[in-house]
């Protein structure tokens, strides 16, 4: 009896010493991805990064020079978008966290958040399209690419500011109004200094999530090529996603620019990941600072 | 009274910021229907949808989108074969069996994993996989279901992952600490407890990977292939409906047929995706917290 009880118990753990190799063995597959593909990128790539090449613009129909133009692009149209999408997306959670009550209205909101994150980047780039560029009149430029991003990363804003809100103890909120402040002064003085640091990891994330993204712009903002450098907002840009979409498919020298086109890989990956990698420091920091 | 005054209409405000989301999304659908909806007075609605040819380019254009519609759903099937197992037993790992110190590092991975810009994926796929693909089952081209399958799972793994996790931590312990007591190993207690109670939950993030990856544009872009045609073997190139759009609109006429199309393309996207969503939604709904409400 006690021999049979030890075989079974031993099978048992045998079962559990099989799974969790599996399930090490996942984790560990995902992290070499990780790993395997900023390795090759990075090996590829570095030799193309020159000072030149993060300050020139293409030369020789974008078989040689840099891609200054396309950095330039890219921060214009993260820096617009961010610009559209933090205001919209802190002043919505603070409303849904701090205001609204359970209702009809606010569980409307709560969907149309939900949605909008679930729509296909493809389809802001549509809508972008139709209602931006075609209707406003705004042409293809960065005024029409920078909104597109901005409501592309809304949901992520709003989902993160909210967290950040939320994370406040309520008992800050309740000594405030006990003293007599008025709701807003109590948010505006004592919730947001506090929910602060993750409201703009949550952003830091969004600005990473909108320099990367390509499909939005395709038809609202990128450009093959510009000649000179855009003077305003109504100017199509360069961008550095669009530029690795447009050299690896569409150029007529594809082995020729392989070299630039891991370098721009690189360079975009790098500002991707670095700001991500921003955000995420920033949160374990302050995470571990907190007093509450 | 004047402060009384002040609170509402800051409240006003805010409601008005808030309505945003709603309001756009309302501004979306409209302006995929004023683009989109005129093709279906060259073609109905079924001829569309169903339609075995999109030739849109030629004359008479044909524009049946089912080839397309059949790329998007065959590699969101293959690309969900390898993330949700991936999905899943990470975040199994992250949440019950990795000690603290490697399980940040863990999470870290994933959502850097997240953030990797899709157009780079794809040129990852182009360079690497199709040339391996190509060699490896000496075939005409890489770029094709298997490739973009495997790709678009890297997209879905860290959705699928995360969502899961945070369902899997979710759990009650005292579910956790109930299995113990009655001597069952923790393997035991992971797939007989835990993971049934979070079901809905990975269920969830199952169904947001899946939109995920079928709304997902470069990376079908660039390595799917582009054959507009229903495939006949895993390394058949197939045109996903996100390609189709973003390959196509560029040479488009304006307010053309062609043009218009890609729009009603884009109505079945988004109410797709939708649809997956709303289910997600619903999903989470509707078990919320049933677990310790029990006890």
């Amino acid at each position: 009896m006690q021999a049979a009880l030890t075989t079974s118990m031993k099978f048992r753990y045998f079962k559990q010493h099989v799974f969790f190799a599996v399930v090490r063995l996942s984790a560990l597959l995902i992290a070499l991805a990780l790993g395997g593909l900023i390795a090759y990128i990075v090996a590829n790539g570095i030799s193309a990064i020159s000072c030149d090449f993060l300050t020139l613009p293409p030369t020789d129909s974008m078989t040689k020079g840099g891609i200054m133009p396309a950095i330039l692009g890219t921060l214009y149209l993260t820096i617009g978008s961010i610009a559209v999408a933090l205001p919209l997306g802190v002043v919505s959670a603070i409303y849904l966290t701090e205001y609204a009550k359970q209702g009809k209205f606010v569980r409307l909101i709560r969907i149309g958040i939900n949605c909008l994150a679930g729509v296909p980047s493809v389809v802001f780039g549509l809508f972008g399209l139709g209602f931006f560029v075609v209707f406003l009149h705004f042409g293809s430029c960065i005024l029409s690419g920078a909104l597109t991003l901005g409501i592309l990363v809304l949901p992520t804003i709003i989902g993160a500011s909210e967290e950040a809100l939320k994370a406040v103890p309520q008992t800050f909120r309740e000594a405030s109004l006990a003293l007599g402040v008025s709701k807003w002064e109590t948010i505006y003085k004592i919730v947001l200094p506090n929910a602060l640091p993750g409201i703009l990891t949550g952003s830091i994330l969004g600005i990473g999530r909108a320099a990367g993204e390509t499909a939005p712009i395709m038809f609202t903002a990128a450009a093959f090529f510009t000649a000179k450098l855009p003077s305003s907002v109504f100017d199509e840009v360069m961008a550095l996603p669009y530029h690795v979409y447009v050299l690896a498919t569409a150029g007529t020298h594809i082995d020729q620019t392989r070299s630039i086109q891991y370098g721009t890989v690189l360079v975009l990956v790098g500002l991707v990941l670095g700001v991500d990698l921003i955000a995420i420091v920033i949160r374990s920091y302050v995470r571990k600072k907190k007093r509450w | 009274m004047s402060r009384h005054l002040k609170e509402t209409i800051i409240r006003g405000i805010f409601a008005l910021f808030a309505f945003a989301s709603v309001l756009i999304l309302a501004l979306i659908v409209m302006f995929l229907f004023r683009e989109g909806l005129p093709i279906f007075k060259e073609v109905s609605v079924a001829d569309f949808l169903f339609g075995q040819e999109w030739y849109p380019t030629y004359d008479p254009p044909a524009y049946g989108i089912w080839p397309l519609i059949f790329g998007s759903v065959i590699v969101t099937v293959f690309s969900c074969l390898i993330a949700v197992p991936l999905g899943v037993l990470s975040a199994v790992y992250v949440s019950e069996i990795a000690p603290a110190s490697i399980k940040d590092i863990t999470k870290s991975i994933i959502e850097l994993l997240a953030g990797i810009p899709s157009v780079v994926l794809g040129f990852f796929g182009m360079v690497v996989v199709a040339p391996f693909l190509q060699d490896t089952f000496d075939l005409p081209t890489g770029l094709n279901i298997v490739n973009a399958s495997v790709i678009l799972a890297i997209m879905a793994i860290p959705t699928i992952s995360s969502i899961s996790e945070d369902a899997l931590y979710a759990v009650p312990s005292e579910f956790k600490e109930a299995s113990y007591a009655l001597g069952a190993t923790k393997y035991e207690t992971i797939t007989n407890v835990i993971m049934p109670a979070a079901l809905s939950g990975i269920s969830t993030a199952v169904i947001l990977g899946m939109a995920r990856a079928i709304g997902e544009t470069m990376v079908v872009l660039m390595v799917a292939g582009g054959a507009a045609a229903v495939p006949e073997s895993i390394f058949d190139s197939v045109r996903p409906m996100p390609a189709s759009i973003a390959a196509e609109m560029g040479e488009a006429p304006f307010g053309s047929g062609h043009y218009h199309a890609l729009f009603a393309i884009g109505i079945v996207l988004f109410f797709l995706t939708l649809f997956f969503n709303l289910i997600a939604d619903y999903i989470s709904q509707k078990f919320k917290e049933v677990g310790s409400a029990t006890l």
